[in-house]
């Protein structure tokens, strides 16, 4: 091999359950000959086409645009969701960031709002329930407005796009020590609270969204910052604290319903 | 649905009860320090708190009620916090990933520095009494009694273990508390953090620095 193509042999510790009820284990699997250009993905790739010809299952793992735009992989690399990279999805991973001879555990994202479904597959639906309760916004029926009618102020668009590169990937919840989805959550809320549109359902949806996340399972934030160093998209600790805001001040606003429309 | 009944509502209290004995533990030391000025100006501080009745039980009435708010509900979010995750990782985070220890251990110093409050109390509040007399008032001599446990090398070294896991605890829980109430601003934030740390160093150096001046002074 010539220099531009450096391999290396990566020992893997990777787990393994059959199913959501299943106990799971860990299996150990030497891969040899790793480009250091492969992404980590395409390293689990190989290791099951080599599983494959020994007649094993494939380990499955979720995936999908391989460019660290859509959340959809997750897998927790030496302790790390998303691998020891900061600003990085498990697909943007290379290599190249590994030593050769290298030791590397692979776990599922663990949380009991995220169970796991097989190998290192989990269910995320836990975060389609949050933004069902609130993730929307109130429009006009007809033709849409000119985008120019709503005027938004630079420093505000760009508070609200920070938030709004969340991917919904969950490495929040898998690196919290306590389980907690409070930025997946805040970054949702934050993302929505900030702009004019979102302006019509402010108060009921942090309200929703909070509700709905503390019903699921997640644990609560304790302000370790661990969401915010995983983070593939970087969405700040800040956007935590602008949703407490907005829920203290919502709930203390809010009115018992059958006061709504009593007069 | 009110505050209370939401863990977020929950976290808020337990922070903002934090806080009240944050603030405490600050006064606390400070006024302990007259220990450095002499046995007449501790004791005559000691008795001018106990003889005010309204702020002596004012203050162990906030105390204890927000210590108790800060216990329950500090338990309570753990075990919630604690079912989140029912299957541990295998590996811990490491590198730039990581988190301080201080954060991610909060209920276990937490624990200890409500058993070593509970210690304290019997030590020094209910602890032996004598009395001497300034100016023709008699009041409890707790310089003497201070000294006396001060001298103790076993008790000083837990307390000063003690003391330093009080100051760990402040050290994430001050400027966590301002994250809570949602003050988190790019320009105040970097500040509030570094503020909590010093903070915490202060309150630990200034409780620890008494029971080494009786002992420094006492051969």
């Amino acid at each position: 091999m010539s220099e531009i193509h450096k391999t290396m042999t990566i020992h893997l510790k990777i787990w393994r359950q059959k199913s959501p009820n299943d106990q799971g284990h860990f299996i150990e699997h030497t891969a040899k000959n790793v480009s250091e250009h492969m992404s980590f993905l395409e390293l689990m790739d190989v290791v099951n086409q080599e599983l494959i010809l020994k007649g094993d299952d494939a380990i499955e793992f979720d995936h999908d645009c391989r460019e660290g735009i859509c959340g959809t992989c997750s897998m927790v690399i030496n302790g790390n969701p998303h691998g020891p990279e900061k600003a990085t999805t498990t697909c943007q991973l290379h290599m190249r960031k590994f030593k050769d001879g290298d030791h590397i555990t692979v776990e599922p994202f663990r949380a009991k709002a995220f169970p796991v479904v097989k190998d290192l597959k989990v269910d995320r639906t836990a975060f389609d329930k949050i933004i069902t309760s609130g993730g929307y916004v109130s429009v006009n029926t007809g033709s849409a407005q000119d985008a120019n009618n709503i005027p938004i102020g630079k420093h505000t668009a760009d508070l609200a796009f920070e938030v709004a590169a969340c991917i919904g990937c969950g490495a929040c919840v898998a690196a919290c020590v306590n389980g907690s989805a409070a930025l997946f959550t805040s970054a949702k809320v934050s993302h929505m609270a900030l702009l004019p549109q979102g302006q019509a359902e402010r108060e009921q949806r942090v309200l929703n969204m909070v509700r709905t996340m503390e019903s699921l399972g997640f644990g609560n934030c304790s302000n370790t910052g661990a969401c915010e160093l995983s983070c593939p998209k970087e969405i700040p600790l800040e956007s935590i604290a602008r949703m407490n805001r907005e829920f203290y001040c919502a709930e203390v606003k809010e009115r018992p319903e059958k006061e709504i429309g009593g007069f | 649905m009110s505050l209370i009944q939401s863990s977020m509502g929950r976290k808020l209290i337990m922070g903002v009860c934090g806080g009240v004995w944050a603030l405490f533990v600050f006064g606390h030391m400070a006024g302990n320090m007259l220990i450095l000025v002499g046995a007449e100006a501790y004791n005559k501080y000691a008795h001018a708190i106990v003889t005010n009745k309204p702020l002596l039980y004012g203050t162990e009435v906030a105390l204890l009620s927000t210590l108790v708010f800060h216990v329950i509900f500090g338990v309570v979010l753990t075990l919630k916090n604690k079912s989140a995750r029912e299957q541990k990782y295998a590996m811990t985070p490491n590198g730039e990933k990581r988190t301080s220890l201080a954060s991610r251990t909060m209920i276990y110093h937490g624990t200890i520095i409500l058993f070593f409050i509970v210690y304290h109390l019997i030590t020094f509040k209910y602890g032996k009494e004598t009395f001497v007399t300034y100016d023709g008032v008699q009041m409890r001599d707790l310089h003497s009694l201070v000294v006396e446990v001060f001298q103790q090398p076993a008790y000083v070294m837990g307390y000063v273990v003690c003391l330093m896991l009080l100051g760990w605890h402040l050290s994430h829980g001050v400027s966590s508390l301002f994250q809570t109430m949602g003050l988190n601003h790019p320009k105040h934030t970097p500040c509030i953090k570094m503020l909590g740390k010093v903070y915490a160093v202060v309150v630990t150096l200034g409780f620890i620095s008494q029971p080494l001046y009786v002992i420094m002074t006492s051969f």
